[in-house]
C-alpha cells in the first residue's frame, strides 16, 4: 500500500487482484446479492485509491481495507432497510374486516422444506443473514476472514471486551437457528446415513 | 466457574486462544455441567454447517471495471493550487479594473470636461476681444444721436395715412 501512495499504479493492480476475492465475499455474505456486493467492492477499491495519500500503516493493511468495507456494506444495509420501509409504509393498507390470509409456513414446515431439498446453503446464508448486520459483520469476519479479536475490534470500531459478547450472541442465535442442521431429526440422519 | 461466566469466555475458550489457566478452568466446568458440554459441542456443529458455504468468485470484468472507475477520477494536479491561485488573482484584477473604469465613467449629469488646450485658446480670444480698439467706446458709439440721422426714416403707407385722418 505504500506504494500505491508513492505512485506505483501496478501496486494498486496487485491489491486488487489479492483482495477482490475476499472482498466480494464479505459483502456477498453481508447485502446477499451478487451484483451490488460488487458494485460495494468497486466503491471499496474506488476509496482505497482515493485515500492511498492519506494512508498512514498504523494497522495492518487489512484491517483498513475491512474497515472500508465494513462500513459500506454497514451503510448499504441501512440504506436498504431504510428503502424498504418506505415502500411497506406507501404500501395500501390491508381491509381489516377482510384481512389476507397469511401464507407463511410454520417455521418447522420451511425447515423441513430446506431440509427436503438440501439446500442446505441457501439455509445458512438466510440464518447469517438474519444477524444484526453489525453481529453479521463480526462473525463474517471472525469465521471466514479468520482476524483476530483486536482486528475486528478495529474494523467494527468497538472494544475487544465488546466484540467477544457481540460475538457470543451472534453464535448463540446462529446456534439455535443452524440446530436442524447441527442436530437433524432422527429419520434425516437415517436417510443421510443409507448408501445411495 | 459458572455457566453464566462461562458465556464471556465461550469464544476464545472454542477458538483456542484462552491462557492455560483459563482454559483448565473452562475444562474443568465443561467436565461437571452435561448442558455447557452440549453447547459447546453445538457451537462445534454450527462453525462446521458455517464451512459449507462455498466462496463465489468476482465476474470477469470486475478488475476492469474497477480500473475504469480509477481511472475516471480527475487525477490531483502537483499545481493545481497554482492554478487555483492565479483564477483568484485574475478574479481580482478584473475586479479593480473595473472598479477603476467605473470610477473614471463620464457621467451625464456634470459639464463637459474642458480640455487644457481649449481653455488656453478661449482666454487668448477673450484678452483679443477686450483690447480691440472699436470695444474701448462701444457705450459712446451706441448712444450718438447723430448716427440716427444718417438712417432715412420709413414712408408711411397711405391707406395708413387715410385711416388716421377720420
Amino acid at each position: 500500500m505504500l506504494d500505491v501512495k508513492a505512485g506505483d499504479d501496478a501496486s494498486f493492480d496487485f491489491l486488487l487482484v489479492k483482495y477482490r476475492s475476499p472482498l466480494v465475499n464479505f459483502l456477498y455474505r453481508m447485502v446477499r446479492d451478487r451484483a451490488m456486493a460488487e458494485d460495494l467492492a468497486q466503491d471499496v477499491f474506488l476509496r482505497v485509491y482515493l485515500a492511498r495519500k492519506a494512508y498512514v500503516p498504523s494497522a495492518k493493511f487489512t484491517t483498513w481495507l475491512f474497515r472500508i468495507a465494513a462500513n459500506v456494506a454497514l451503510n448499504s444495509v441501512r440504506d436498504n432497510r431504510h428503502q424498504k420501509m418506505q415502500v411497506l409504509l406507501g404500501a395500501p393498507v390491508a381491509d381489516e374486516q377482510d384481512p389476507a390470509p397469511r401464507d407463511l409456513p410454520a417455521r418447522e414446515m420451511r425447515i423441513d422444506e430446506h431440509l427436503l431439498e438440501r439446500d442446505r446453503v441457501e439455509f445458512i446464508q438466510r440464518a447469517i443473514a438474519s444477524l444484526p448486520e453489525k453481529q453479521r459483520a463480526a462473525v463474517l469476519l471472525h469465521k471466514y476472514e479468520e482476524m483476530d479479536y483486536a482486528e475486528i475490534a478495529k474494523v467494527l470500531d468497538c472494544t475487544e471486551a465488546a466484540l467477544k459478547s457481540l460475538l457470543f450472541r451472534a453464535y448463540e442465535s446462529l446456534r439455535e437457528q443452524l440446530a436442524p442442521l447441527v442436530n437433524p431429526p432422527a429419520p434425516q440422519r437415517a436417510r443421510e446415513r443409507r448408501p445411495s | 466457574m459458572k455457566c453464566e461466566k462461562l458465556s464471556k469466555e465461550w469464544i476464545a475458550y472454542m477458538d483456542g486462544k484462552l491462557g492455560a489457566a483459563d482454559r483448565g478452568e473452562v475444562e474443568e466446568h465443561l467436565a461437571s455441567c452435561a448442558a455447557c458440554r452440549a453447547r459447546a459441542e453445538e457451537f462445534r456443529g454450527v462453525w462446521r454447517v458455517m464451512d459449507e458455504l462455498s466462496e463465489i468468485e468476482p465476474s470477469f470484468g470486475f478488475d476492469a471495471r474497477v480500473r475504469q472507475r480509477v481511472a475516471a477520477e480527475p487525477r490531483r494536479n502537483r499545481f493545481a493550487w497554482f492554478v487555483a491561485q492565479s483564477r483568484l488573482a485574475l478574479a481580482v484584477v478584473l475586479l479593480i479594473a473595473l472598479t477603476v473604469w467605473v470610477a473614471k465613467r463620464p457621467n451625464s449629469n456634470s459639464t463637459p470636461p474642458t480640455r487644457p488646450g481649449a481653455t488656453a485658446a478661449s482666454e487668448q480670444d477673450f484678452n483679443a476681444i477686450k483690447n480691440l480698439g472699436v470695444l474701448e467706446n462701444y457705450d459712446v458709439v451706441t448712444k450718438m444721436d447723430a448716427l440716427s440721422e444718417l438712417v432715412p426714416t420709413p414712408k408711411q403707407h397711405p391707406s395708413l395715412q387715410t385711416e388716421s385722418n377720420d
